[in-house]
């Protein structure tokens, strides 16, 4: 028997799948930092490669982007998504097979694509590296959790589909599009393992890159934005700031981030035109971005005392404050002189850090922070690591990202310097030993972020155990009436 | 009649196919003109598919992940002129399943590595990275001569390449259609039929990894690396004449 609070709970909303993706967040975001905290220990003393194939740097960082991407991104999503449209809906999730499904298909594809990567099986498209019988799996699976979302959305119990929805809506479209356009591939044979992309050259080159950046655009911001919609006002205890302002960037920020993909293919064979109008496209989209970061920011507004007081705001407000420095940085990189620069350089590994560890990963703590104890039915194990945690994870993404930008900028400037006679000032492994120092910061950086995570599983798992540790308690004490009352 | 979003916001089928057109167009725009305009690839001599050796080098430098530290794609700018050679055109990826033209440099542009140094300098530096450059901070990649090459599927996948465009030549009319576009030489390393074969034979006579008795990995890498940028013979063309397809 359980306490009448959490029977109604559990039978109104199906939470045992929410936990499930949550816990597994966290789990894939461990293995995820930690493996991105070794490759670019690898860069700094190469050594660290030991002569083994599984563990190169090559091998091991698609296996760093797929688990934070996919495993720890995509399971927080999976979770707030499916807590957001039950609570927004005032509904039981559709299904419970299915949901039990996406669960299963999607933990499969993540950790057989990590194996996988180690002996060397992988299609070489970055951030699309998973075989093809995976593409399948993820594919299968994508459906399944379309359903679960829209049936949901059907069976509402309010007439008005809340503004969250909307971002994870067209987060679940656009990366169902994406995922089957860009992994169009020709098998070797039904045993193998390897595929040969149906495009090449320059079409493939856009295509990916229409994939790669809308992963950013999609995976990355519009479904975290429909995070940030549910949980900055939840933990504000305030109404978002403009309804008007939701609605003009959701429709903005859909239409302008599927043109933008081919500004990483500046300078390159691909055709001027494209590659301008991708530069174009990208400097509007400042103006969206822009729109979310303010309409969460100014939610606060009248309760900025929450900032001092509150934990798990400040994870919220900085992840918003990051959103907005990175969508200001990426529209800056996205010109073509800028562009000539920063491309192939480390400044772009910077920026996706700034906007994948200080957007992604701050808003996805913050929302955890704020979801797990309400799943729990519990109080958080302690506000006080939390706020360990805000600052490990701040000075981490702050050392990362200036160190990028100090290894990104020098090389560029060197790579292009010419002495008096016009010959070129550095050969190329000079940057190299220039970058030496910015990799190491990069790497301490690293290690703050992880522990950051760490001490936050900590936390969690703390917080989990005391709440089933007083579960059973008041289980105990019930049955002792009961059986005093039998007697 | 007065609209209203709430009229979205109410029905759910209705706002998913409003997103799907919004999300629709910009691809659309951009990526379907590619495959129909003629300009998008450049009118060039020279390119070629890969040989199954170099095929198989191609497919090992995918799977150690070289595309993610070496990028393929020479920009037209004055320092990557001086540095790597002639900007990279697209006709010279036309036959890459994927395109490889990375984003990241932590190494040097490999687009014209091929030619450029002994086959003997690329397995040192391939086996040890330091003993040939002490700064670089490149994996050391020993294995690639200790695996004997499998080449047990090199018909299998030329078939699968050929599926998506790449003419390889399994019919007697195919191999006719490549002696005129390629000349015989190509036509024949082209044959699907005698994949195995030509695998060997060019393993054999030019002798890569520097030991003929053995077929190893490094075998294809290199014939792959070596290749790499050396098929237009840039002496032939206008300064002017690629400019016209940019």
């Amino acid at each position: 028997m359980m306490a009448s609070g959490a029977v109604a709970v559990d039978t109104q909303y199906n939470y045992d799948i929410v936990k499930r993706f949550a816990i597994m967040a966290l789990v894939w975001g461990v293995l995820g930092m930690t493996a991105g905290t070794y490759i670019a220990a690898e860069l700094a003393f190469p050594f660290l490669n030991f002569d083994t194939a599984e563990i190169t740097f090559g091998r091991l960082r698609p296996v760093h982007t797929t688990l934070v991407i996919f495993g720890f991104g995509g399971s927080a999503l999976f979770a707030t998504s499916y807590y957001i449209v039950q609570r927004t809906c005032q509904t039981r999730l559709y299904g419970d097979l299915l949901p039990k499904f996406t669960f299963w298909g999607w933990q499969l594809s993540v950790l057989i694509g990590a194996i996988g990567y180690m002996n060397g099986i992988t299609q070489a498209r970055e951030y699309a590296e998973f075989p093809w019988p995976v593409d399948l799996l993820i594919t299968v699976t994508w459906v399944a959790y379309a359903t679960v979302f829209v049936q949901t959305l059907r069976r509402r119990s309010q007439p008005h589909i809340y503004v969250a929805n909307w971002f994870y809506m067209a987060f679940i479209l656009a990366t169902a599009i994406l995922h089957i356009f860009n992994n169009l591939a020709v098998p070797v044979n039904l045993l193998s393992m390897h595929s040969y992309s149906l495009f090449s050259g320059v079409q493939d080159a856009m295509t990916q890159w229409w994939y790669g950046h809308n992963a950013v655009g999609f995976f990355l911001t519009a479904a975290f934005l429909g995070m940030m919609y549910y949980f900055v006002p939840k933990q504000a205890g305030r109404p978002i700031y403009s309804y008007r302002l939701s609605i003009v960037h959701f429709w903005a920020l859909s239409f302008l981030y599927m043109w933008v993909g081919a500004h990483h293919l500046h300078w390159t064979a691909l055709p001027d035109w494209t590659s301008s109008l991708a530069a174009t496209f990208s400097i509007l989209l400042l103006l969206p971005s822009w729109g979310g970061m303010i309409n969460g920011i100014m939610t606060l507004s009248g309760a900025w005392d929450k900032l001092r007081t509150d934990p798990i705001m400040r994870f919220l407000i900085a992840s918003l404050a990051f959103y907005g420095m990175s969508t200001f940085e990426g529209p800056m990189m996205s010109l073509k002189s800028v562009n000539a620069l920063s491309h192939y350089t480390d400044w772009t590994v910077g920026h996706v850090h700034s906007g994948a560890l200080g957007w992604v990963a701050l808003v996805s703590f913050g929302s955890l922070y704020h979801m797990i104890p309400r799943l729990y039915d519990t109080k958080l194990y302690s506000d006080r690591l939390v706020i360990t945690h805000f600052w490990l994870a701040t000075i981490g993404i702050v050392l990362y990202i200036t160190s990028m930008w100090v290894s990104g900028i020098g090389q560029g400037m060197m790579l292009r310097a010419f002495d008096d006679y016009g010959n070129l000032a550095y050969t190329f492994v000079e940057t190299v030993s220039f970058m030496h120092l910015p990799l190491a910061a990069r790497m301490v950086g690293g290690m703050f972020f992880v522990s950051g995570i760490l001490v936050m599983s900590f936390n969690i798992f703390m917080t989990i155990r005391n709440a089933k540790l007083e579960q059973a308690a008041m289980e105990a004490k019930i049955a002792a009436k009961m059986a005093n009352a039998g007697v | 009649m007065k609209f209203s979003h709430e009229s979205i916001e109410i029905n759910a089928g209705l706002m998913i196919v409003l997103t799907m057109i919004a999300i629709s167009i910009g691809g659309l725009v951009e990526i379907v003109p590619l495959f129909y305009i003629d300009e998008t690839i450049e009118k060039v001599e020279g390119v070629r598919p890969y040989t199954p050796l170099e095929q198989k080098g191609r497919d090992i430098y995918t799977r150690e992940g070289c595309y993610l530290c070496h990028s393929q794609m020479i920009r037209p700018f004055r320092d990557e002129d001086m540095r790597y050679g002639h900007y990279s055109l697209a006709a010279e990826s036309q036959y890459d399943h994927p395109f490889q033209w990375g984003s990241k440099r932590t190494g040097p542009d490999l687009a014209r590595v091929g030619e450029k140094y002994s086959n003997q300098w690329h397995v040192q530096h391939l086996k040890a990275p330091r003993s040939v450059v002490p700064e670089s901070i490149m994996p050391n990649y020993p294995w690639l001569l200790e695996n004997d090459l499998d080449y047990s599927d090199i018909a299998d996948r030329m078939r699968a390449l050929k599926v998506t465009g790449v003419p390889y030549s399994l019919t007697t009319a195919e191999y006719q259609a490549n002696v005129e576009k390629f000349g015989k030489e190509t036509a024949d390393q082209l044959n699907i039929l005698e994949a195995e074969e030509n695998l060997l034979a060019q393993a054999q006579s030019e002798d890569f990894d520097g030991d003929r008795a053995r077929l190893t990995e490094m075998d294809a890498l290199v014939a792959y690396l070596q290749v790499l940028g050396t098929m237009v013979d840039f002496s032939k063309y206008d300064e002017g004449y690629f400019a016209e397809f940019r």
